[in-house]
């Protein structure tokens, strides 16, 4: 259990007065509090540690205790029994409480209950509160999250199951409603938060909706034309290759891309790129009959 | 109009502990929409999680309509923001193995 500076916390000096504590405060809540920092997991944590820190220095009392025991909370035991029949928690209010937030135990640091306990909230008015919201990361292939499907993942040994829209992109976050955290004193569960992560495919690469693949065709079939069997996500595609096609040629297979997103039946395009393999390793036969084309180019 | 899905504005007062005039100032900036029915006002339920946040601004970190204004539109450019580098992000993915 670490020692916490709540001066630190602050940005006070020891010797700050009331006022000054105040201030720096509500400085400080106007900069990390949750509202302002929407999705911010170290804004929220350094809001927790302002609050805390405001709870003990902007109240005399707890100011007092922590002046007094700060650096020395394990010697608590000793200095509670010096002062037996002296109450140190008062009734007093810190400068502010942000309950709305939902305090609860976890939102306080093994040092802080460590000097003031739970008396110190006494306090505190017992409102309804919503559960802490849990968030998890899901790793998909870009063919799991081509299709609607169902998963389940596990928190906090409570398997839950639910179903990923085909389209999901990397990164997006979903929620699942009141699958977080219980409420507190009968307050609404929590939410989960669960975003993806999407690994890239060996073959095909994805821009929002659409595909990009690279298909390679051999050299007579660039010059002379034909046909060529493509894999798409959606299975195998047969392609007409037109004649005297150029290394680097793009062609885009309209709605054989990648599903939008909660928009059942739409799909983006899939542009194939050519790559045209020159043959190597040359028979003498080949050799022969290249010079022979070479020749009748150039004459 | 039924009234299922609103929330009358004095049940929001006498919630939040504040005066009428607050909800009012907000509706009067566009912060808010309020739909009077027989003479009661009332917002949509849908509404009320934008509502709250507005409340603990201005009653947790002092800040005024305007200020609560300023904020918001602040926050909707860093939400666009943070789309657009998700977005460029994965773009950026096409180019990687």
């Amino acid at each position: 259990m670490a020692f916490i500076d709540y001066y630190k916390v602050l940005e006070i000096d020891k010797k700050a007065t009331d006022a000054e504590i105040k201030k720096a405060f509500r400085k400080l809540a106007r900069k990390y509090h949750p509202d302002v920092n929407p999705n911010d997991k170290e804004a929220e944590k350094k809001f927790k540690e302002i609050n805390e820190a405001n709870e003990v220095l902007g109240n005399p009392e707890n100011r007092k205790k922590y002046d007094a025991y700060g650096e020395n909370w394990k010697h608590i035991a000793e200095y509670e029994k010096a002062n037996q029949g002296q109450t140190y928690y008062n009734q007093s209010q810190p400068h502010e409480d942000f309950t709305s937030y939902g305090r609860d135990a976890d939102d306080y640091s093994d040092f802080f209950e460590s000097l003031f306990g739970n008396r110190s909230r006494t306090h505190s008015k017992r409102h309804q509160y919503k559960g802490s919201d849990y968030s998890t990361e899901l790793h998909l292939d870009l063919q799991e999250a081509y299709t609607t499907h169902k998963r389940t993942v596990t928190i906090n040994g409570h398997n839950i199951r639910f179903t990923i829209p085909a389209g999901i992109e990397n990164g997006q976050t979903i929620k699942i409603a009141g699958h977080g955290a219980e409420g507190i004193a009968g307050g609404p569960k929590g939410d989960l938060y669960i975003t993806f992560s999407i690994k890239n495919h060996p073959d095909f690469k994805r821009d929002k909706n659409n595909l990009y693949t690279t298909v390679t065709i051999d050299l007579y079939k660039a010059v002379l034309g034909g046909e060529i069997t493509v894999n798409t996500f959606d299975g195998k595609v047969k392609l007409n290759i037109a004649p005297g096609t150029q290394n680097g040629t793009k062609v885009k297979l309209k709605g054989k891309g990648f599903p939008v997103y909660k928009e059942e039946g739409h799909f983006g395009d899939l542009y194939i790129t050519f790559q045209i393999h020159i043959p190597t390793k040359l028979s003498n036969k080949e050799l022969e009959l290249f010079t022979e084309l070479s020749k009748l180019r150039t004459s | 109009m039924n009234t299922e899905n609103f929330i009358p504005i004095n049940t929001l007062c006498q919630h939040y502990k504040l005066e009428i005039n607050f909800f009012n100032n907000l509706n009067e900036n566009g912060l808010i929409e309020i739909q009077l029915v027989d003479n009661i006002q009332y917002v949509h339920k849908d509404s009320i999680y934008e509502i709250e946040k507005m409340v603990r601004m201005h009653k947790e970190l002092d800040v005024n309509i305007e200020g609560i204004d300023i904020v918001l539109n602040l926050l909707q450019k860093i939400d666009a923001l943070q789309t657009e580098l998700h977005n460029v992000r994965n773009r950026l993915l096409l180019y990687e193995n």
